[in-house]
């Protein structure tokens, strides 16, 4: 086996990430407080404290490409429990949004995440149904979670028709603005 | 009190209960809401996991409105709170940042506003005490574990209102409703709501976890203040119960339904009959034993009374006939009372001795005798012991 050196190009984008997070990855001691309290970690290919590790070692790619980011609830518990500081919630946030430009995500929470943007984008309010159907028919599941949509509409809790603001511009203009400053 | 409002999406979606009993509450508790014109949605969860600035610029735009206006903003919904605080946090913290979000969303921000969760309103600035004024129907019997999910509390920095870990504000107020709050260990742990569209088998999981320890700590019901949490919890309760091929059948209250409900509003004013898991037979089963509790109460309060009013109504006339037969009964039988009022004979001997010798101190004890014979053994024994060491002296 051949051991080579984490290329500078990871090495660089390691430390945008963490830039981007406002967290220092070599803080961790890799005690494992965050995986242990993870509600999720149970599901993780990679528990938290590997994603973080990973990160130390300049193995970003695999940190990218692993389900836990997609899997991370953003519930927070690993950052407020790290004794060390590390801001894990932030750095998954990081990772999701530089795995998203480079167009590595699982598909079904970035499909959801997006249906839910694009309702804000167009409303200025989210709009329950629209972003069911809309995640529905991206990740080819027709008729999930359809047995709630009868019974919500008897509590009223959905409506057919979106909410929409008045100033509908407004929200449009800072998604663009927004995007041009170096967001999606 | 008064506050602007950013009720959110949810309360006016699948958290429309949470929306009508809050209005309630408000109006309850004297706040007067003045909801913030034109609000849009603050992006949640989707938002800061797709684009940073815009998940800034979101909630920006509702602050910059609610600066405006003046005065701090409550924001019911978890995720609403979390984002505002987070933005709210930014804008006060990073100049830089300050002015590219004020940029985007083309309005000015300062950073003045401050974003308020409901529990820290109810529990912070009204407090218990007025909100126990409040109540007239007591959920005296009810058996609740307080919710508080993961983005009220955490991270500390942004919120800060109550622990991350073991937060109370929910658990006092409901205790201030007559309920009991119990303790369990899921708190604070995530329901996993933001991946039941995306990844229900992962979200159901988490979701069964939290219901079976709130289950195993022998909780009736769940209260929340999140509506997120309160949907899955209560929609999605199906779904979780699948996973563990279990029945809870555990009913999900809002802190403010149940705030409304014991201040005597109706149930359906706080959208009762619009949960998942039917919420209006165990509040039948919970009014049935608050009267039951009541009635107890009343009782032993009756019965504590009475006993206080026969000690107060003795005749005074009667009471001194009683201690002046003692009196000559001490008289007449000085030894024999000495052994009434101590079994040990050394003793009883020197009490004899004191009582022939000193009339005062036999008058005490023939009062005593009548109002409270334990008292008078007592001081008898307090007499000779005093004798005694007067005696050694």
């Amino acid at each position: 086996m051949k051991l080579i050196p984490a290329c500078a190009e990871d090495k660089d984008l390691i430390s945008r990430l963490e830039a981007d997070a406002g967290t220092n990855v070599n803080l961790c001691y890799q005690c494992g407080k965050c995986s242990a309290g993870c509600p999720a970690a149970f599901a993780m290919d990679y528990p938290p404290r590997q994603i973080i590790r990973l990160l130390q070692l300049g193995m970003v790619k695999p940190a990218l490409q692993a389900e836990s980011i997609w899997i991370c609830a953003t519930c927070e518990t690993c950052s407020t429990r790290c004794p060390r500081g590390v801001d894990i919630a932030s750095l998954m946030d990081a990772l999701r949004r530089e795995a998203l430009r480079q167009g590595q995500t699982d598909k079904k929470v970035a499909a959801f995440n997006q249906a839910f943007l694009s309702c804000v984008k167009l409303f200025g309010r989210t709009y329950e149904a629209g972003i069911l159907l809309q995640h529905n028919l991206k990740t080819g599941q027709p008729f999930k979670d359809a047995q709630y949509g009868l019974p919500m509409m008897k509590r009223g809790k959905v409506s057919v028709l979106p909410t929409r603001i008045n100033n509908r511009d407004e929200i449009k203009k800072i998604f663009e603005r927004a995007q041009e400053l170096g967001g999606e | 009190m008064k506050l602007a409002y950013y009720p959110g999406c949810s309360l006016e979606g699948s958290g429309i209960e949470y929306g009508m009993s809050m209005e309630r509450t408000a109006e309850i508790l004297g706040i007067e809401l003045i909801e913030l014109d034109d609000w849009n949605c603050c992006g949640a969860t989707s938002g800061h996991s797709t684009d940073k600035l815009l998940s800034l610029a979101l909630p920006a735009r509702n602050l910059a409105i609610a600066e405006e206006i003046g005065l701090p903003m409550l924001a019911p919904c978890a995720a609403c709170y979390s984002r505002h605080r987070a933005t709210e946090h930014t804008v006060k913290h990073d100049e830089k940042m300050r002015e590219t979000i004020a940029h985007v969303i083309d309005k000015d921000i300062k950073g003045t506003s401050e974003t308020l969760s409901i529990l820290d309103v109810l529990a912070n600035h009204i407090g218990v005490d007025k909100i126990a004024e409040k109540v007239t129907k007591p959920l005296l019997g009810m058996k609740a574990v307080c919710y508080y999910g993961c983005l009220l509390v955490r991270p500390e920095e942004y919120t800060g209102f109550d622990d991350p870990e073991d937060p109370q504000t929910m658990d006092v107020v409901l205790k201030a409703l007559g309920a009991e709050a119990l303790d369990w260990a899921y708190k604070t742990e995530c329901c996993g709501a933001s991946l039941l569209t995306s990844r229900p088998e992962v979200g159901n999981t988490m979701l069964y976890e939290v219901l079976r320890n709130a289950r195993e700590v022998g909780a009736e019901c769940i209260v929340t203040a999140c509506p997120l949490c309160g949907m899955n919890l209560d929609m999605r309760q199906g779904a979780a119960e699948k996973v563990g091929n279990t029945k809870f059948g555990l009913p999900v209250y809002y802190i403010t339904e149940l705030l409304a409900l014991a201040a005597g509003e109706s149930r359906q004013a706080v959208g009762i009959d619009r949960h998942f898991v039917e919420a209006g037979s165990y509040l039948d089963d919970v009014e049935k034993r608050a009267a039951e509790i009541k009635a107890e109460l009343e009782a032993k309060a009756q019965a504590k009374e009475a006993a206080a009013s026969v000690e107060k109504d003795i005749d005074p006339e009667a009471r001194q006939k009683k201690v002046d037969a003692m009196i000559k009964a001490f008289e007449k039988n000085p030894d024999k009372m000495a052994k009434r009022l101590i079994d040990d004979e050394e003793r009883a001997a020197v009490l004899l001795e004191i009582i022939s010798g000193d009339s005062k101190k036999a008058v005490r004890l023939a009062e005593l005798m009548v109002d409270n014979s334990e008292k008078a053994s007592k001081a008898a024994d307090a007499f000779v012991t005093a004798e005694l060491k007067k005696r050694d002296k």
